[in-house]
């Protein structure tokens, strides 16, 4: 396609996994025990689709990529010191919860409005990525609600590979069971890719790289408007599950012998 | 009452480190640390930490320092870097990042930086913006390879490391043909040379061996250059053994534009325009801070493991979870959890010290870039010329300094306006400073941080340096030892500051921080900025007393070779000097939280906290400085019984202003119970 892609990336906030999470209710409803002061990383699903989609806009000219965000700003901010290191890219900011409480349908619905305003987004090249799921909840629903609040009906969930054919047409990879990919061919844009952990390895951070993308960043969050995101379930209890380690620490135990172990516990 | 709900992030650090509206700062923080948590910890986790040499398994990390822009960070954006200006606070926050997981990366990290160090400080433009946008990974398009650099400044025995106004190395004139360039022989053999393995060139501190070059300088060699290049024999360490270290060979044939600042030819002579001294000052005026807050990255990158360690290891079989057995683990006993607020108490004091020396380097840069355009357009070359006419505007800069501390509305703004228009002025006034913070942080930071290193590692059991001990922590302490010794030993800098801490603008300036602190003492107590001004009280006064007192033998005590009492009284300036900084960082944080919605959330607890621990501090300081001060009142004496009688009432004060410290210390220990700290650790044992 000569006249590249639009490719706008919904990805949120979460906190980092390695915290201690612990679900609290508050005035405003459920949260994360002391969630504004734990430190925050990018949905990993997200960031695989941010990534290839960088990819995919450098080796289709003319392509543009979007993150759309919903978040605290002041979060974002943080998160996006490192984002913007990553890959040239233009932020959308909502500035709302993040916590993973939120119903998706609130969720994809605030967000389908962010990407309907985005000054000079061509629909008809438009590619909505993200992630399949969360890591903050999981629901699984937000990217497909986005799709049918703009009017994508073509959606595809657990992507690992997008393919541009010659034509322009797309070949994508869902994954299946069994660790099989079903695969689809799409005429063109647009579409909604949900990504799975796609076959790209995450960049390493260029400062020079963030200095571009943080002259779009900065006034981005400086013009954030508040998002309120109403509704939803009523949570009578919230509990992570327990964590569960059991680890063992043997020294030089030949490579078979571990492969071993694995399989019997898989099959026990 | 609320206290530290969570260990400190980013948004607490940026304010109190003075950073916040940095974002090429902040990112290039979040690049370090991401690689200093990804492949940094994975090489010391597989043990490439095991042997001194340089291996392909150590060498990803050159490819990683220039994919994540920190070989650029150096580099102004004309030659291929990202941020335009001084760097200081930059590299500073850097060698933080890398040595919070390890130091010998964080060294390997810098050691380009310190080859291309002469040049960026005394290098010709052409010789600055040549070396520089080489050592800059090449862009897109550009086909070239990067180059890398070595500093080959100390030589084989017995003038190691420490005289290095004493060099071997030697400089002669090689070829002279008239009206060409002169090729000079460069013939040096360097020990302990960092980054060697991999080093294109080297900057060489060589004396003269020939009557037709006048004196010492610092001249850049190649690889390519003709003659022997030869990297020597890797040195057998202990420690930092992620970065690369050699004894090199040079004997090399340079054309004369090699030598760092160029030369002039004066009557048939070459005359570099800087001394290796010269230079060498400046270098490591700017490089130590980097290494002291190395050490000091160690200590505060100890709590969360030892936390975890305590709170886990300890809970004994048949604890529940719920209970404060399981909770707590060992943290159930007051004694753990006072001895880690000590340790991360000195760790918050190092970082204050550290990042306000970097800070300040950042603002004398430019100031002392234009103090040399001046001097050179009056003709007044050379450090002693130099001196002698900054002595002349010592008296303003006391002026400056005494107009800024009078109160607003009541002080002469227009002779403000006009002293510090006066660039000479503003440079006497950052230097006597950094002329004092750069050998403190230095000495201190690394020293009293290796002690302190022992202590988390007695935290961490019995044996302490297990394998399921997070960390590195063992790693740590012994890294500390090369910290205390690389770019100048404690000697150098207690001989440094032995001279500055003398200068009057200095004191000027001290006795206007002992009225500030005083009157913080009243409005905010809890920091213990009574402490620290009662401290700065009994140090001037000890100062001033053992430049008029005498020994029974009737010589002066304050005495340049008299090292018994010039050192003790550095290391006792060097404590207080680290409490005050601590203050002023409380102080920001204080003033600058609530803005920031994400430290504004908690505010209350986390300030406190971090009160308690400068308290603490404070305290600690006091003691060490008044311990000192004491021996050199009494340990020289008899003195009059008027000087014992003044001394006594100051030190009667010191005691008295560190009334709370201990319910601090309680509050902090207590403290440590209740922060929430990550599940794991963020990098791999």
């Amino acid at each position: 396609m000569s006249a590249g892609y639009h490719i706008v990336v919904c990805g949120g906030i979460v906190p980092d996994p390695l915290q201690t999470l612990e679900p609290v209710k508050g005035p405003a409803g459920w949260g994360l025990k002391n969630e504004l002061m734990l430190p925050a990383i990018l949905d990993p699903w997200a960031g695989h689709a941010l990534f290839e989609a960088a990819n995919l806009a450098k080796n289709a000219p003319g392509s543009k990529v979007w993150l759309v965000s919903m978040g605290p700003k002041a979060k974002l901010q943080q998160v996006m010191m490192t984002i913007a290191q990553k890959v040239p890219f233009e932020l959308v900011v909502l500035d709302g919860p993040a916590g993973g409480f939120v119903e998706a349908q609130a969720v994809g619905t605030a967000l389908a409005e962010a990407i309907e305003a985005i000054p000079g987004l061509d629909k008809s090249r438009l590619l909505v990525f993200g992630g399949w799921m969360s890591a903050s909840r999981g629901a699984g629903a937000t990217l497909q609600i986005v799709g049918e609040k703009l009017g994508i009906f073509e959606q595809f969930q657990g992507v690992d590979k997008l393919e541009v054919q010659s034509g322009g047409a797309l070949r994508l990879l869902e994954r299946v069971e069994g660790g099989s990919y079903q695969e689809s061919t799409l005429d063109g844009p647009p579409a909604v890719v949900g990504w799975a952990t796609g076959e790209l390895p995450e960049p390493p951070n260029n400062p020079q790289v963030g200095m571009q993308n943080m002259r779009l960043v900065m006034p981005a969050l400086q013009k954030a408007k508040p998002v309120k995101v109403e509704g939803g379930p009523e949570y009578l209890s919230v509990q992570v599950p327990s964590q569960k380690r059991e680890t063992r620490v043997v020294k030089d135990t030949p490579v078979d012998e571990i492969a071993k172990e694995i399989v019997d516990w898989l099959k026990a | 009452m609320e206290t530290l709900r969570t260990l400190p992030g980013d948004d607490v650090r940026q304010i109190m480190w003075r950073f916040a509206d940095r974002y090429d700062i902040q990112m290039t923080v979040q690049s370090a640390r991401s690689l200093a948590r990804t492949l940094v910890a994975r090489l010391v986790a597989e043990g490439a930490r095991h042997t001194h040499e340089w291996t392909d398994h150590k060498a990803q990390l050159l490819d990683a320092f220039d994919s994540s822009g920190l070989t650029a960070l150096f580099m102004d954006p004309h030659q291929g870097g990202f941020i335009e200006g001084p760097k200081n606070l930059a590299l500073a926050l850097v060698a933080f990042e890398l040595a919070w997981v390890d130091a010998g990366a964080a060294t390997c990290s810098l050691a380009t930086n310190l080859a291309l160090a002469p040049i960026h400080e005394r290098g010709t433009p052409d010789q600055r913006d040549s070396y520089m946008s080489r050592c800059v990974p090449p862009q897109p398009g550009e086909d070239r390879t990067i180059i890398r650099g070595a500093f080959a400044l100390t030589e084989p025995l017995p003038y190691v490391g420490v005289e290095t106004n004493t060099l071997v190395g030697k400089l002669r004139v090689a070829e002279w043909e008239e009206g060409k360039e002169p090729i000079l022989q460069v013939d040096k053999r360097g020990r302990f040379i960092t980054g060697m393995d991999f080093a294109n060139f080297a900057t060489c501190a060589v004396d003269t061996d020939d009557p037709r070059i006048k004196t010492s300088c610092i001249v850049i060699v190649e690889d390519t250059d003709e003659g022997l290049f030869d990297r020597g024999a890797p040195t057998l360490k202990m420690v930092h053994q992620l970065s690369s270290t050699r004894d090199p060979v040079f004997n090399l044939k340079v054309p004369a534009s090699r030598i760092v600042g160029g030369y002039t030819v004066k009557d048939g002579v070459i005359v570099p325009n800087y001394t290796h001294s010269e230079i060498i000052g400046a270098v490591f005026h700017r490089t130590r801070v980097p290494v002291a807050l190395m050490s000091t990255a160690k200590l505060l990158s100890a709590v969360e493991p030892v936390i975890r360690y305590h709170r886990q290891r300890f809970r004994g079989g048949d604890a529940q979870p719920g209970t404060p057995k399981f909770d707590l683990g060992i943290q159930q006993k007051q004694d753990a959890v006072l001895r880690l607020a000590e340790v991360w108490a000195m760790g918050e004091a190092g970082a204050s010290l550290g990042f306000e020396t970097a800070r300040l380097f950042d603002q004398l840069d430019p100031s002392e870039k234009e103090k040399d355009r001046i001097f050179s357009e009056q003709g007044i070359m050379g450090p002693k010329s130099q001196l002698s006419a900054l002595r002349k505007v010592e008296k303003q800069a006391i002026e400056l300094l005494g107009l800024e501390a009078q109160p607003e509305g009541q002080r002469d703004e227009a002779r403000i306006e006009a002293l510090k228009a006066d660039p000479l002025v503003r440079y006497a006034t950052l230097e006597a400073l950094a002329n004092i913070l750069c050998p403190a942080c230095k000495l201190w930071n690394t020293g009293q941080g290796a002690n302190m290193m022992r202590e988390v590692l007695a935290l961490m059991g019995g044996y302490g340096i297990t394998e399921d001990c997070p960390g590195f922590l063992f790693y740590k302490w012994t890294d500390c030892q090369l910290e205390a010794t690389y770019e100048g030993p404690e000697a150098v800098q207690r001989r440094h500051l032995s001279i500055t801490m003398t200068n009057e603008v200095f004191l000027a300036r001290l006795r206007i921080w002992i009225e500030e602190f005083n009157i913080l003492a009243a409005t905010r107590p809890e920091t213990g900025a009574g402490a620290v001004a009662a401290s700065m009280e009994l140090w001037l006064w000890t100062l001033e007393f053992l430049h008029r007192a005498k020994d029974p033998s009737g010589a002066r005590l304050y005495h340049n070779r008299r090292q018994n009492v010039t050192f003790p009284m550095a290391d006792a300036l060097c404590w207080v000097m680290a409490s005050r900084a601590q203050v002023g960082d409380v102080l920001e944080l204080a003033e600058k939280g609530p803005e920031n919605p994400i430290v504004a959330e908690g505010l209350e607890g986390t300030l406190g906290f971090f009160a308690d621990l400068s308290m603490v501090q404070a305290a600690r300081a006091a003691g060490e400085c008044a311990r000192v001060c004491a021996q050199m009142v009494y340990g020289f004496g008899p003195q009059d019984e008027a000087e014992l009688a003044a001394f006594e009432a100051l030190r009667a004060g010191i005691d008295r202003a560190t009334a709370g410290a201990a319910l601090a210390k309680d509050r902090a220990g207590q403290a440590l119970t209740q922060v929430m700290i990550p599940e794991a650790l963020d990098y791999p044992q």
